[in-house]
């Protein structure tokens, strides 16, 4: 019963065929996830769709030329001063609310504007107009876009730490991790419907 | 004098014997952090615009991409080009790349899908306009522009 010892298999290349394997995908990695700027856009109007008409007080234009230069309700403005701009613009809460489903959402409670009676009644009346031309760039474009949308998550955030001393953001990336937890949507909701991006698109203009 | 003489002794070797260890352990790091890429670019790598209020997407399976861009082949001339898939197309192409994306996918998953635009930032608005109007046509509303994260304005 002389048990023979079992010769112990060489790795010695293991190590290269490791370092190979590696390199192969050292090479094909790419880090990145994906992210951007999400947008919706809005659905093909009808042939006869006629716009509401909408106050001009309640619509907020930006403009941007093919020079990249922002023109603001009728003033020219450094894309820093864009934000804060917007920002007034939105929670100025001057007057009634838009009526959903038959009820008036009346006065802005939540609004800290300067409640002054030329600009926004309600945040979810205020319109955010972008007018670009054809040969704006895209990356000033981006920008504006960008300034708008954090003129919303300030507000929002705001809200959302008067309300459940959470911001915004971290409301959402606990929704996010958990989606069955309906207490969290209805306090996303509360803040989102009360702070509604309304960013739309115009038609750029061309030069001919 | 006798010092010279003298023979130096040998250097120990490295113990080399946990390097595969070291290896095996990129490797895998490597092999679950890596995402092939499918198309290869028929355009200049886009310099993608930076920006603060980034989105991540969600779900890699239901995005469907443009590429806007310079293309590197000159046979296209220069301006603004769209890529779909490995092809340099035309807006009006759009519609049928968005089709036969959705037939890829069920029934079920087809409302949830996106479009990321991944365009240079030099792109002229134009360009970036008339893709958002064939894609309306299609109804493919959900859009993302691709950008990069950053925390302020470069200028």
């Amino acid at each position: 019963m002389a048990r023979r010892e079992t010769p112990e298999i060489n790795a010695g290349s293991m190590a290269d065929i490791a370092f190979l394997l590696l390199i192969f995908f050292l090479v094909t990695t790419t880090m990145d996830v994906d992210s951007g700027i999400s947008k919706k856009l809005s659905e093909k109007p009808p042939k006869d769709y006629v716009p509401p008409i909408i106050k001009e007080r309640n619509i907020f234009e930006v403009n941007i030329n093919r020079n990249n230069e922002l023109l603001v309700e009728g003033e020219t403005m450094k894309i820093e001063e864009l934000k804060d701009a917007t920002l007034k613009f939105i929670d100025n809460g001057g007057g009634d609310g838009k009526i959903v489903d038959g009820v008036s959402t009346g006065k802005c409670d939540y609004c800290k504007g300067a409640r002054s009676t030329s600009s926004s009644d309600h945040p979810n009346k205020a319109i955010i107009s972008v007018q670009s031309d054809r040969g704006t760039e895209y990356g000033m474009y981006i920008k504006v876009q960008n300034e708008l949308l954090k003129a919303y998550t300030e507000l929002r955030n705001r809200l959302a730490i008067d309300t459940y001393n959470v911001s915004y953001d971290a409301l959402e990336k606990a929704y996010k991790d958990d989606r069955t937890d309906e207490k969290l949507k209805a306090k996303v909701d509360f803040v989102k419907t009360r702070y509604p991006q309304i960013i739309s698109d115009a038609e750029p203009t061309s030069a001919n | 004098m006798s010092k010279f003489g003298k023979k130096k002794k040998p250097m120990p070797a490295v113990n080399t014997a946990s390097l595969p260890d070291i290896v095996f352990m990129l490797l895998f790091f490597f092999m679950v952090t890596t995402v092939m890429r499918e198309t290869d670019l028929k355009i200049e790598n886009p310099l993608l615009p930076n920006a603060s209020e980034v989105k991540k997407l969600e779900h890699k399976s239901l995005v469907s991409t443009i590429y806007v861009g310079r293309a590197k082949d000159k046979k296209y001339g220069t301006g603004d080009k769209i890529q779909l898939n490995d092809k340099i197309a035309t807006p009006k192409d759009i519609a049928a790349f968005i089709y036969n994306e959705r037939s890829q996918r069920s029934e079920k998953e087809q409302p949830y899908m996106t479009t990321s635009i991944k365009a240079d930032v030099t792109c002229s608005v134009g360009t970036i306009s008339d893709i958002k109007l064939a894609l309306r046509d299609v109804n493919a509303l959900k859009i993302s522009f691709s950008s990069r994260k950053s925390s302020d304005i470069k200028q």
